[in-house]
């Protein structure tokens, strides 16, 4: 009965039925033009936004537990104008966090010194990291040129560094680093290699302030070996000494189920050896599923916005295809005498209602793919636009049509024939 | 009825036919115990005085309402026993409505307007508009194919509506006061049509009040109070 030629020419019927009413027709569209719109936009901004904070917690490793040394609270008010505050890691819990995990891939000890970096006139307070080769693994970072930290360097305290992307091309701007000598406070080392720059990690900056990739490695033994564990800072009126053995201690994790259970584990470990909170436990995966969990608010707030424009949307259209019934019982009556099934009233002004969301929902689509790239050019935000998105638009117009075209198109079909033959 | 000797096929046979409305406690009987039988070929006016059960009877002659009490035959098939859908399918098959307003879609051209029936009958579109241009032709508007009704004349549209009413190629076409709108001249003319379409075999009953149009038919059944009060013979 309706095969494909049937729905053709009702669907050019509905087309023309609509040309009648241009205007309405255009202004009944604009309700889920805008709603469609919303929910496009909407998602891509959603997405990108959510794909923004997971790449920034991804950058810290998702399989790692990092572990910090912070400075506790001054509780004692003092005069001395020298003193020496121990705290942080240490190498103890270095060595117990190793020997206890089973499920560690590598833990990796990192130690931060301030030392001006310096090459012929060019200086430069870089942050410098003495660490071991596992470093690079359990960080993900990856080498630029030359090599990066091996064990022979570790155990032979030899004066090899690498430099972080913008450290290297500051230092040395016209040439590669790779076999040239570094000041690095007294003393002269050799650069072995260069590494990429990493994204900056924004709020989970270790230090405030300093750019993330500036930054020169050494191993562990000759940092310990030449700078001691002891650093001084000087400000006015006071010098102030820390003496700090590990800053960070990255533990990375060899399978992701695991990581919530070693983190638990690490916590308990901590709490047990360390009398104050000088330390921080930062787990990536943890910040991970809490953003999961607001990216589901997020998601059900879009959707329950885009859901009630489209509800409205689909209201407006109801209204005016009522209104088209009443105005049309005298062409109903007609064609009910001269035929026309009640099956065939209710898909001509089912086709009709949807040509109406559909068609305001495919401009809808096109309008939030547009604000996406506009977002994209005033804000620092980039959309992720998915195939899905529009697909789940097109799919909800048509839905939206039927099941709001289907009371309209029912009234219409159950009309008396006689009494709307007569209708004026 | 006719009283020749051989009688033709009847096409519309009505059988103590009675139609009744509910007015809230009234029953307001607008037709009550008719008989009558039009048979193949006929070409009948129904007069009356406005409230004798015309347009109740046209109603009923054209499948879209049932009669309360008694039986309506057409070609055969009882009414009182379809559903809605086989009511619908009759009406496409076998009557063809002419109305007084015309009752043209107006978002359609005059070939589209004819070709509606048979969007109902699936009928294979090209044969549909081989039938339709060559009805539109008939009716003298074949060079019109294209034009929207409000374009046309009351006389052209009326035309529109006997092509049109004609395309399934009905057993019984079903005119209803079809000159009322129009002028003396274009009555004239439509008149002239049905009478054309009478000769070439096509039963024709017109309901109408006047009584010059009544008269151009062969006979005329008046109503009276939903009665059949008397039957004319008219040539």
């Amino acid at each position: 009965m309706f095969g494909n030629n049937t729905f053709l020419r009702t669907f050019r019927l509905g087309v023309k039925s609509l040309m009648l009413h241009k205007l309405r027709s255009m202004l009944t569209t604009l309700g889920m033009l805008f709603g469609v719109a919303s929910v496009v936009a909407m998602l891509a901004i959603g997405e990108g936004a959510s794909k923004e904070a997971q790449d920034q917690i991804k950058q810290l490793g998702s399989q790692n537990i990092i572990l910090r040394s912070i400075k506790p609270p001054e509780d004692m008010v003092s005069n001395q104008t020298v003193r020496v505050s121990v705290y942080g890691l240490t190498v103890a819990d270095f060595d117990r966090i190793k020997a206890t995990y089973p499920w560690a891939k590598s833990v990796v000890p990192v130690r931060m010194l301030q030392q001006e970096a310096r090459v012929g006139k060019r200086l430069l307070n870089p942050r410098v990291l003495a660490t071991t080769p596992t470093y690079l693994e359990a960080t993900g970072r990856v080498i630029h040129e030359g090599r990066f930290l091996n064990d022979r360097d570790e155990a032979g305290f030899a004066n090899v560094c690498v430099l972080g992307y913008e450290v290297a091309r500051y230092l040395f701007p016209f040439e590669s680093p790779v076999g040239k000598r570094v000041k690095l406070g007294a003393d002269y080392f050799h650069v072995i290699g260069t590494m990429l720059p990493r994204v900056p990690i924004g709020s989970d900056q270790p230090d405030a302030g300093t750019a993330v990739t500036e930054e020169i490695l050494i191993p562990l033994s000759t940092g310990r070996l030449w700078f001691g564990d002891m650093q001084v800072k000087i400000r006015s009126g006071s010098r102030e000494m820390e003496q700090v053995e590990l800053h960070e201690i990255v533990l990375a994790v060899d399978r992701p189920e695991s990581v919530l259970v070693a983190a638990a584990a690490t916590r308990e470990m901590m709490k047990r050896f360390h009398k104050d909170i000088d330390y921080e436990v930062v787990v990536p995966l943890e910040l991970l599923l809490r953003e999961e969990a607001t990216k589901r608010i997020f998601k059900i707030v879009l959707a329950s916005i885009a859901g009630i424009s489209l509800l409205v949307g689909g209201i407006g259209i109801m209204n005016v295809m009522l209104a088209t019934v009443t105005e049309r019982t005298r062409e109903i009556g007609v064609r009910r005498a001269l035929g026309a099934k009640r099956k065939h009233i209710v898909m001509q002004f089912l086709v009709e209602t949807v040509v109406l969301s559909v068609g305001g929902g495919v401009l809808g689509i096109g309008l939030g793919l547009a604000i996406p790239k506009i977002v994209e050019v005033y804000t620092d935000m980039e959309p992720v636009l998915t195939v899905a998105a529009p697909a789940l638009a097109f799919a909800i117009s048509v839905g939206v049509g039927l099941l709001f075209g289907m009371y309209p198109a029912w009234r219409a079909a159950n009309m008396d024939p006689v009494e709307a033959l007569r209708h004026e | 009825m006719t009283g020749t000797a051989t009688l033709a096929r009847p096409v519309a046979e009505l059988i103590d036919v009675s139609r009744v409305y509910q007015m809230g406690t009234n029953e307001v009987r607008a037709l009550d115990g008719i008989d009558c039988v039009f048979r193949d070929g006929d070409y009948w006016s129904i007069m009356g005085s406005s409230g004798s059960g015309k347009s109740t009877m046209l109603n009923l002659l054209g499948c879209i309402d049932r009669p309360t009490h008694g039986e309506y035959l057409v070609d055969g098939i009882s009414v009182g026993d379809l559903d809605d859908d086989q009511l619908s399918e009759l009406r496409g098959t076998h009557i063809g409505f002419i109305f007084q307003s015309f009752n043209l879609i107006s978002q359609l051209n005059v070939l589209e307007n004819i070709m509606v029936p048979l969007f109902y009958l699936d009928v294979p579109p090209a044969e549909g508009e081989a039938r339709a241009v060559e009805l539109a032709r008939r009716v003298g508007l074949d060079d019109r194919l294209d034009h929207r009704p409000k374009e046309l004349s009351g006389g052209q549209q009326q035309r529109v509506a006997i092509a049109r009413s004609l395309v399934n190629q009905p057993s019984l076409l079903l005119a209803d006061e079809a000159t009322g709108n129009l002028d003396t001249a274009t009555t004239a003319e439509i008149l002239d049509l049905f009478d054309e379409l009478h000769d070439e075999g096509m039963t024709i009953l017109l309901v109408t009040h006047e009584a010059d149009v009544g008269s151009r038919t062969s006979q005329t059944l008046w109503l009276k109070d939903g009665r059949v009060d008397k039957v004319l013979q008219n040539r």
